[in-house]
């Protein structure tokens, strides 16, 4: 196959030889095989957004960038704005990754840092990666009929108390953003503790070695060593679980309330691109669906430029962390 | 909090310690059995590391001295399976002591680890690490340079402070450690192969920081080299490999004056060992 300028290297009964035309075939199918499905998915993303896009494209035209800056939804004088669903759906997902965020990587930290025997801590983690396979309709349900009636009367205390704060500044009626939050909150842990935990897993023996041959304390090693070394992995994680916030529908349309408000209340009913899609869709007239559709398009750019961002972000501080410059 | 100030207090000279062997052996090691799960690694080594002086462990690889040396600092805690039988005196205080915290003999009992294992995050941060965790209050800058200077690292790295300690070369990771593990001045250094990365020139100025610190600190050093351990250990400790019990069981041969070892052993192993004739 490839030349061997060594050849005269050979001698009789020699191990050393160069690869075969074989290895190299296999080579270079795998690198073509490899190729040919990295293209495919470009394609396809990029055949998904001309579809989307021209589909969206007529309603597009009609409202321009008004649509994302006005919050009327009047599908009978056909006037379409989606601010209050776009800031529903950022603050949803925001709040949902800083408690799920936060509870999984706490929940990473703790089953990968020898606090439990590693079976048990194996089976903890089999039990949370379960909670991913719960289906989103459950979740809904479960928010309507636990999580509400729960935390109403928290909410309402709230608000009785603090409500010149904010975030309390409306009182909870049912469906709302704080029990959406919660919900949503606890669909991402699994994805943001799983990858969270391979990333602390991934951190060298060695490191964890001289943590605590420095004299640190198991928290000092943790917070001080292992985490800051497993930040990019752990970034990564929050990056899936703020994606997946961003696109989660079922559960929310049952739980959000809603309602075209912009507040910053935790307790004032919202809603989100996902929900207004499931929600509104089946019963779209075809200017309705125009709008929809541009609708679509704009959850699909936001989920975009989060993950762009997110891996920009991740290179430069991996370059800045391994060193490679 | 009681194992803090016990150390602590005995670490003046003239301590309150509790009944302490020869004034001068800083950490009296006196293992009857080493266990890694069932596997027997290490068996009777009476190994006292004399204050200000460096010890020398020798002897054949997997014969333990890694194990006995890492046993020093309650390193090897973190393996499970690890059982240690005997005791290991530092000040007069029984490091396995029930309430003894492994992190504090840790801060006391410094280590340099055979693989060099620098965090990943900038030179100076590496260095300054164990100064932060010991809430030091003094000029960090000053102490930092100071010990990037002992570890000769100092010039090729001055410039560059805020890059990665994972960005160096495998040498230049081995001194940053040894710079990270003398910042904090630690009462006794242990140094697990210090040199095996080290090209000649590193490991002479290495060599020469280990002599310059025992005049304030006392080190333990495990070494493959049979003139680091002429030139650097006052004192020399053999180990061998005792595989008539079925596994290999490493164990202390012999310990005496250095040149008492190299130049008259009083065992016939030990003459062999130090000719180059097994390894
Ligand atoms: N973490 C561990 N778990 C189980 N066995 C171990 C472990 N570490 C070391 N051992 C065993 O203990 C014995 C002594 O190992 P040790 O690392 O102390 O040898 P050494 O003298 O330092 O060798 P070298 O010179 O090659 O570094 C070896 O047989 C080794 O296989
Ligand atoms: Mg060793």
């Amino acid at each position: 196959m490839a030349s061997n300028p060594f050849s005269a290297a050979a001698v009789a009964g020699a191990i050393t030889q160069p690869p075969t035309g074989r290895d190299y075939l296999v080579d270079r199918s795998f690198r073509s095989l490899a190729l040919v499905g990295a293209v495919l998915i470009i394609a396809l993303m990029a055949y998904i957004l001309y579809e989307i896009g021209g589909q969206a494209w007529p309603a597009i035209s009609k409202y321009h960038i008004d649509f994302l800056t006005t919050s009327a939804w009047n599908v009978q004088d056909g006037v379409f704005g989606i601010l209050p669903v776009i800031w529903g759906t950022l603050y949803s997902s925001l709040l949902a990754l800083l408690i799920g965020g936060f509870f999984g990587l706490t929940v990473a930290i703790f089953l990968s840092q020898d606090f439990l025997p590693p079976r048990l801590a194996f089976v903890f983690r089999t039990i949370i990666e379960m909670l991913a396979a719960i289906p989103s309709v459950v979740f809904g349900l479960w928010g309507i009929f636990v999580v509400i009636p729960a935390i109403r009367p928290v909410a309402n205390w709230l608000h009785e108390s603090f409500g010149w704060i904010p975030f309390f500044s409306t009182s909870l009626s049912g469906p709302g953003l704080a029990p959406a939050t919660i919900v949503l909150a606890i669909m991402i842990l699994p994805t943001v503790a799983a990858i969270s935990q391979d990333a602390l897993n991934l951190v060298p023996y060695r490191t964890k070695e001289a943590a605590y041959g420095m004299g640190a304390t198991r928290w000092e090693a943790i917070l001080k060593v292992m985490v800051p070394t497993a930040a990019g992995g752990i970034f990564s994680a929050m990056v899936l679980g703020f994606g997946r916030a961003l696109g989660e529908t079922m559960a929310l349309a049952m739980l959000i309330g809603n309602s075209n408000t912009i507040s910053l209340s935790l307790f004032s009913p919202a809603k989100t691109l996902a929900s207004l899609l499931a929600s509104n869709f089946p019963e779209a007239g075809p200017i309705e669906v125009e709008a929809l559709m541009y609708a679509a398009l704009v959850l699909l750019l936001i989920t975009l430029i989060v993950n762009i961002a997110g891996i920009g972000i991740l290179q430069v501080t991996q370059r800045r962390i391994s060193g490679k410059s | 909090m009681t194992a803090t100030q016990t150390i602590g207090s005995a670490a003046s000279p003239k301590g309150a310690a509790a009944p302490s062997p020869a004034a001068d052996v800083a950490i009296d090691c006196r293992v009857e059995k080493i266990f890694y799960g069932n596997f027997l690694a290490v068996r009777d080594s009476h190994v006292p590391v004399q204050k200000g002086k460096i010890t020398g462990f020798i002897g054949p690889s997997g014969c333990g001295k890694s194990t006995v040396l890492r046993s020093l600092n309650r390193m090897n805690d973190m393996i499970t399976g690890f059982k240690l039988e005997g005791h290991v005196h530092f000040m007069g205080q029984d490091l396995y002591a029930s309430y003894v915290d492994p992190v504090v003999v840790r801060r006391y009992i410094g280590m340099v680890f055979q693989q060099p294992n620098p965090f990943s995050m900038s030179i100076y941060d590496n260095v300054a690490f164990g100064l932060r965790l010991n809430r030091f209050k003094g000029n960090l800058d000053d102490k930092v340079e100071h010990a990037l200077r002992r570890a000769a690292l100092w010039d090729e790295v001055k410039d560059k402070l805020k890059a990665s300690g994972l960005s160096l070369s495998g040498g230049q990771q081995q001194r940053l450690c040894i710079a990270r593990a003398v910042a904090t001045e630690p009462t006794v250094l242990l140094m697990d192969e210090p040199c095996s990365a080290l090209d000649p020139i590193a490991t002479r100025r290495v060599e020469q920081l280990m002599l310059e610190l025992k005049d304030d600190y006392t080190i333990a050093l495990v070494t493959h080299n049979m003139q680091q351990a002429t030139r650097v250990a006052d004192i020399t400790a053999f180990f061998g490999v005792d595989i008539s019990q079925g596994g290999r069981t490493g164990y202390l041969v012999e310990m005496g004056e250095t040149k008492q070892i190299f130049e008259e052993p009083r065992e016939q192993l030990t003459k062999q060992y130090i000719r180059g004739e097994f390894s």
